[in-house]
């Protein structure tokens, strides 16, 4: 069992084609070790007698053209699921059963994946650390009370930790990146438009894209290729020419130019962080990729702009969890009074920090100074990235400022939380697809993460890149299994 | 601009002109809703053409019917309007029970349609009013308060359906010229087929905008929007009862708050209903889940195709090719199904005779009985025929009223209504010329006393050769035999 566990997911589909595992083995392998590990509290909800009903049925009348034959799969609790309570980390879902399905989830569904349960994650994808959930902290696996990064914490905790092959995260200011490298795993935000946002719990709908979050490259290509579908149920799914991403990895990068943006030599950078993007050009330069040091002048601004946009978004996006329709509602003396009681007692402090901060900077006599503003800024930072990408292919950067902090350690002060993000926002902003790739470790042994910024829609050249840096890197992770009952 | 026959408010030696601009929120024919596919049909069981999207589910997103972008752009070419090829879909942020979303998917600064006009009809000529702009929109469901005692009741069916706000330039002056802007509005958007503009199912209803100014200034006064009036007569009322209310405060020295104000039916009064400083602040910003949405000059071109003859057109058309007078071919040309039925009419038969008997007998029945022209109990088929009948002397005009009520209620052709009751027109002069004998005959007195110089007793023997042949003898006929035999 513990065989089953420690294999990729692309490895786990080789051996169930070869019938050398079934599903059920599998889905029982992964529902064995969730149930021992509950203290890092990665579920807010399981499907377990579901899942292995699905995977008895597979293996009845098992069909080895499926993309992921059989394999068991938690997602994170912001992707809606048809009959399963859906609660995007927040007391005010707490009790919502969905009767519709994700188009990203359905993707999965649709090529033999099996659902084993809903992931934990910041409250309604807002958070840095998974503190933010109704449902409580995430632990990470790395380490003892360590945070496991956020929003999609529940995710990247549930990965690292083994308790599932593979999993999807949302990312919007870099959820998916920044818990991927706080827990030794791969994440990757596509391209804004690659992968449907129906049926996921919007946050900001700008910036909102889910993606894969994987143990390898491979993985994550292999995943891509089954949720980047083009969607006429979302407006601003593009309608592009996907690649065949995990067919087409390659560990050629020679001649590749990678720039080096030096805006992101933040005051304050730790020399662990510092030393491993040093590297990490190395390493690139030793596989033959070209390096250049570029600039992208509006950087600075980013995370600011960020911290308008997407909770103005988001405070009109959360406005129709008002008590009426769906979800908690505590009743009042009249209409406005159950409005008041319903959102102040169903969102948690940080949800109401960004709806007002939202609901201000939309304000008239506000907009022009602040989301006009920051609309602009917005158009700056995405020129600076076109005119990088007209000398380079990529950008690497280090996916977070730091590396994991303990829960607790950051609660009391939203700002050093937000900076977190500071190398992650750029992209959502921008619309771009990034990666964030384990690349090391920090004096804890907490892992590191350096981040690929591609050109849009080029998913496979990012891909690569990361695949032929994994393969020198060999990270390990090498968890103690300390959290196992 | 019209200065005959002003509507102007009198107090003391002051006279104020009325300044009125409509916002008019047409509902936009189309059998899906502006952003989701459930149905529109109106007076459908409650909460049952309600989609996920329209009772905004988490994660549900909002995706755009073309059909109502092509009727808002065919309602702007129809109103001689700029069409914008690129428009903005925008948030209006607000909080209410029947507004699930939590704001309503509009246009704010963006509208899909920009600057157009509409000609009135006035008394002394024709008047041009200029609209601002068109924008689309999603309704609102309905809270309904008045069936459950303690609860107000949520009916989405309306949430999401598309409506197009139409914005007039503060161009009108009276009641009257309200009446006639909506009137022609209706009948343009009928026309186009865009809003079936049925204002007692709330197809059509408007903000009214009222301020008042001195007559010769130049300066608007302040206005006050009256909110949500369904129906010409009480836009009229509440625009009377709002331009006297301001011009009593004026007159004693006051001034005008800008304010949103109800018109009470039941009271015929306008009632504060929020200040400005109360005004909601609605965050308008881009919508994040709907790209701009751009227009092709291909896509405006095809449907600028499918315009159909309008009504200012075929009012000319009507006045030139059939000699209509201009009142005339106004009536037939208000409705487009009045001037189908109209043109069907006069393919076979008399233009003047089917003018007279559309505007007068038709017209009264329809009336009488509360229907559309597309509802008639008279074919356009069977009119025609009769008005041939006439126009032939088959039978007379008199007879033809006979008929035409028979035809009311029985939906027959007139041929065989007058087969059946042998209504047929007694036109022989021989045998005519027998019955006016009998008449004569019978009658010895008063021959003399016609003889005598009585000359109003001919009416007498007519009526007495139409006795005999129960009305069915051609009068003309009956007049020159009389004529004749009596001198």
């Amino acid at each position: 069992m513990s065989d089953i566990i420690n294999l990729t997911l692309s490895a786990l589909i080789d051996k169930i084609k070869k019938k050398e595992l079934s599903s059920q083995e599998i889905t029982n392998a992964y529902i064995a070790r969730a149930e021992k590990s509950k203290d890092l509290n990665t579920y807010i909800t399981t499907d377990f007698e579901n899942a292995i009903e699905k995977a008895k049925k597979f293996d009845e009348k098992a069909n080895f053209d499926y993309k992921l034959p059989g394999v068991p799969l938690a997602v994170k609790d912001l992707f809606c699921t048809n009959n399963l309570k859906t609660t995007a980390g927040s007391k005010i879902l707490s009790n919502f059963i969905p009767s519709y399905e994700s188009t990203v989830t359905q993707h999965l569904w649709d090529e033999g994946a099996i659902l084993l349960g809903k992931l934990n994650c910041d409250e309604f994808a807002m958070g840095s650390s998974n503190e933010t959930s109704f449902f409580g902290n995430v632990e990470s696996p790395v380490g003892k009370k360590v945070v496991p990064g956020g929003s999609s914490g529940g995710s990247a905790s549930a990965l690292a930790a083994k308790l599932t092959p593979a999993t999807i995260g949302t990312d919007t200011g870099g959820s998916i990146r920044q818990p991927a490298s706080f827990t030794g795993t791969v994440g990757l935000k596509p391209t804004y438009g690659s992968c449907s946002r129906y049926g996921i719990v919007a946050f900001a709908s700008s910036l909102d894209q889910a993606g894969p979050m994987t143990q390898d490259v491979s993985d994550a290509a292999l995943i891509l290729d089954v949720i980047s579908k083009y969607d006429i149920k979302d407006s601003t799914s593009v309608n592009f020419k996907r690649g065949d991403y995990f067919k087409s990895l390659s560990s050629n990068i020679k001649g590749k130019k990678i720039g080096i943006p030096k805006e992101y030599r933040v005051d304050g950078m730790p020399k662990e962080i510092e030393s491993l993007w040093q590297d990490g050009i190395t390493l690139l330069k030793n596989l033959g990729a070209k390096i250049i040091d570029i600039s992208l002048p509006h950087t600075n601004y980013a995370l600011p702009a960020y911290y308008i946009v997407a909770p103005a978004e988001a405070s009109s996006n959360l406005a129709r969890y008002d008590g009426v329709k769906y979800g908690y509602r505590s009743e009042g003396e009249n209409l406005i009074s159950m409005y008041e009681n319903t959102r102040s007692e169903g969102f948690g402090d940080e949800v109401k920090r960004r709806i007002m901060i939202g609901t201000y900077v939309l304000s008239s006599g506000y907009y022009d100074a602040y989301y006009l503003k920051a609309q602009k800024i917005r158009r700056l930072i995405k020129n600076d990235f076109d005119e990088a990408y007209k000398s380079v292919d990529a950008i690497l950067t280090p996916s977070t400022p730091s590396s994991a902090f303990k829960i607790g350690d950051k609660t009391d002060d939203p700002v050093s939380m937000y900076l977190n993000d500071i190398f992650t926002v750029p992209v959502n902003l921008s619309g771009l697809p990034a990666i964030s790739i384990p690349a090391g470790k920090d004096k804890n042994n907490y892992p590191l993460g350096l981040q690929l910024i591609g050109k849009a829609f080029e998913e496979q050249n990012l891909l690569n890149i990361s695949y032929s840096m994994e393969k020198e890197l060999s990270f390990k992770n090498n968890l103690q299994d300390w959290w196992i009952k | 601009m019209s200065k005959n026959k002003e509507y102007l408010i009198k107090r003391g030696n002051s006279e104020y002109e009325v300044i009125i601009g409509l916002e008019v929120h047409a509902q936009v024919l189309s059998k899906s809703k502006l952003f989701s596919d459930s149905p529109t049909n109106f007076g459908a069981e409650p909460n049952t053409q309600v989609s996920l999207v329209d009772a905004a589910f988490p994660g549900m997103l909002p995706v755009i019917n073309e059909f109502c972008i092509k009727q808002a752009v065919k309602t702007g070419i129809g109103l001689n309007a700029a069409i914008n090829k690129k428009s903005i879909f925008d948030r209006k942020n607000y909080f209410y029970a029947d507004l699930p979303q939590g704001y309503q998917i509009s246009q704010y600064k963006d509208p899909i349609v920009g600057e157009g006009s509409i000609l009135l009809d006035l008394p002394d000529g024709e008047k041009k009013v200029g609209i601002e702009r068109l924008h689309l929109e999603q309704d609102a469901g309905k809270s309904i308060h008045d069936i459950d005692p303690q609860n107000t009741l949520v009916d989405l069916n309306r949430s999401g359906v598309a409506l197009m706000e139409i914005v007039s330039k503060p161009d009108l002056r009276s009641p009257e010229e309200v009446n006639l802007y909506i009137k022609k509005l209706r009948s343009i958007m009928r026309y186009l087929g865009t809003c079936d503009g049925n204002m007692q199912e709330g197809s059509l209803r408007a903000d009214v905008n009222v301020s008042i100014r001195k007559t010769g200034d130049k300066k608007l006064g302040t206005r006050c929007e009256i909110k949500n009036v369904n129906s010409i007569k009480f836009m009229q009322m509440a625009i009377e009862y709002e331009a006297n209310r301001q011009a009593d405060i004026l007159e004693k020295g006051g001034s005008i708050d800008q304010e949103t104000r109800l018109f009470d039916t039941k009271k015929n009064e306008t009632r504060s209903m929020r200040s400005k400083e109360d005004a909601h602040d609605y965050r308008y910003f881009p919508d994040p889940d709907l790209l701009p949405l751009e227009l092709t000059d291909d896509f405006i071109s095809k449907i600028k195709k499918e315009i159909p003859e309008l009504p200012d057109e075929k009012k000319k058309r009507f006045v030139d090719k059939f000699k209509l007078t201009s009142y005339e071919a106004n009536i037939l040309v208000s409705d487009i199904e009045t001037s189908k039925y109209f043109e069907d009419v006069i393919k076979n038969s008399d233009i003047k005779l089917a003018t007279n008997w559309i505007t007068g007998e038709l017209f009264a029945l329809l009336n009488d009985r509360n229907l559309e022209i597309s509802q008639s109990p008279i074919s356009s088929k069977n009119l025609s025929s009769l008005i041939n009948l006439i126009k032939e002397g088959t039978i007379s005009g008199k007879i033809a009223k006979t008929v035409f009520e028979i035809m009311a209620n029985e939906s027959k052709d007139p041929k065989s209504i007058i087969d059946e009751k042998g209504l047929k027109q007694q036109s022989d002069p021989k045998e005519i010329e027998k019955i006016v004998d009998d008449v004569i005959k019978e009658n010895p007195k008063n021959v003399e006393l016609f003889k005598s110089g009585k000359d109003k007793l001919f009416g007498f023997f007519v009526g007495q050769v139409m006795k005999k042949t129960d009305g069915k003898a051609n009068p003309k006929l009956v007049n020159d035999i009389l004529k004749k035999k009596l001198n």
